[in-house]
């Protein structure tokens, strides 16, 4: 097991960097951070337009959001990872093919929970708001998504680690994340299964567990007030 | 300064405004009462067009406030509304719900606006309690904390839709008193309200409503000594049962 550590933990971390493109464990911090980052705010814009009392801008969204929820990630990577190309015209990395996945994939879930925030908002609150002379857009940024938000904090954070976790499906389209390259390690050294995945799944709970961990000290400190 | 003209609202097959037809004068204190579900809210509401009308024009100082196509949030912010469930906003302090619309609307700088509201503050009772959250208040100060945010806009009209109703009865006088000293210097306001005592201390006016429709408008005096409507004639006694709030 030492040995196992000694030999590889810089492959873990950070893959064949910098002889080759950056992997491992920063890999995946990476591309959560940048799904993360992305789909949050696509999840409210979206989460606006499902609860817009415009047809045009709910419904299409509506659509999404059953098609996404009713399809696997897989099938959305493996999509993204022959269509992506068809229509640009240009190879895309595997990187933000995964990227691209993710973000569509969780902005649509997002959406639900940033919804569901909306309307758990009195509706005395937005219409006081507009009462006051706000605009819509003024009400929403300065009254209804500050309280939505922070009620949606418990739901937002299971999406958050749910979403670090699929990360590790960019192995089927070969981005050389954690999960990745713990198979890679396994290969090579073959007789050690158990402590290379063992490794791999702690790495993912001390990801998941700090993350929860951080959002519930935000939650604790927002609820102070 | 408002003119209804043969105003009707439907909800679904319900006529909660039945061909309305009246007019306000500025400076006018109007209070309207009735029992619960004849209209008095979705009067007042419809002043400011949190409620929509089916037919008939409002008219506030000569303009069509139903138009489409009229500057909703220019024309709102020229009338203070303040609401039965206050509708403070809980994350922001008391100071923060006084300045944000001054300053987000009006254009106001953050020391104009933090000046204007601790004077209004003040002039409610509270200017120890900018600071406060609206969930550390009690339910009359909240009203007031209210009443001191619509008037940061320095509205011209003030509108009022119940709003001691969902006070505990101790704390009914405080809020009133704040809208009787609004009444006495010259604010135009409409209050809708159960509270006849008020009605018939600070009224210009009082609207008597039932099914849709105005059916008494008379002073005070007039409203509680000689009311003609038959419906009018009941509701007065109805309050004046044993076990009503006294008149």
């Amino acid at each position: 097991m030492i040995d196992l550590i000694k030999n590889y933990w810089v492959y873990f971390l950070i893959g064949q960097y910098p002889d080759g493109p950056l992997g491992g464990l920063a890999l995946t911090i990476l591309l959560g951070i940048a799904a993360l980052g992305l789909a949050l705010p696509l999840g409210v814009v979206l989460g606006l337009a499902r609860t817009s009392s415009h047809r045009a801008l709910r419904w299409p969204v509506t659509a999404l959001v059953y098609v996404v929820r009713g399809t696997p990630l897989l099938m959305v990577i493996f999509w993204a990872y022959f269509f992506l190309p068809a229509v640009t015209g240009r190879q895309t990395s595997q990187f933000n093919t995964m990227l691209a996945a993710l973000v569509l994939f969780n902005g649509a879930y997002l959406a639900e929970i940033v919804r569901a925030g909306i309307q758990g908002i009195p509706r005395g609150q937005s219409e006081c708001a507009r009462a006051l002379g706000l605009s819509y857009w003024q009400s929403m940024r300065a009254v209804i998504l500050p309280q939505a938000l922070r009620n949606m904090l418990p739901s937002l954070v299971a999406q958050f680690v749910t979403t670090l976790k699929e990360t590790s499906l960019g192995y089927i389209i070969g981005l050389s994340e954690v999960s990745f390259i713990a198979g890679q390690i396994n290969a090579q050294v073959l007789t050690q299964p158990v402590a290379v995945y063992t490794t791999l799944a702690l790495t993912y709970f001390v990801l998941c567990f700090g993350l929860s961990r951080i959002v519930g000290v935000l939650e604790k400190r927002a609820a102070v007030r | 300064m408002i003119e209804f003209r043969n105003v009707s609202k439907f909800y679904g097959s319900f006529r909660a405004l039945h061909d309305v037809t009246e007019t306000i004068a500025r400076g006018e204190v109007v209070v309207v009462c009735g029992p619960s579900g004849s209209g008095k809210s979705t009067l007042i509401r419809t002043i400011n067009r949190l409620e929509p009308i089916d037919s008939g024009q409002i008219l506030l100082n000569g303009e069509d406030v139903h138009r489409p196509g009229l500057d909703v949030d220019r024309f709102r912010s020229g009338i203070g509304f303040v609401f039965q469930q206050f509708n403070l906003f809980p994350h922001l302090s008391v100071l923060e719900n006084c300045t944000l619309a001054p300053v987000k609307v009006r254009g106001l700088s953050e020391a104009e606006a933090r000046e204007r509201a601790l004077a209004l503050l003040e002039r409610v009772g509270l200017s120890g309690k900018a600071q406060s959250y609206p969930a550390q208040l009690s339910g009359g100060q909240q009203q007031r904390v209210a009443i001191a945010r619509a008037l940061a806009m320095e509205p011209p009209l003030m509108l009022f839709d119940e709003p001691t109703s969902a006070l505990d009865p101790e704390m009914v006088s405080e809020v009133l008193l704040v809208i009787r000293d609004l009444a006495h210097k010259g604010q135009t306001l409409v209050c809708v309200t159960h509270e006849m005592g008020f009605a018939r201390e600070v009224a210009d006016r009082i609207f008597f409503m039932d099914e849709g429709r105005i059916l008494e408008r008379a002073t005070p005096e007039d409203f509680f000594e000689r009311p003609q409507h038959p419906r009018a004639q009941q509701f007065l006694s109805d309050l004046r049962s044993p076990f009503a709030r006294s008149v």
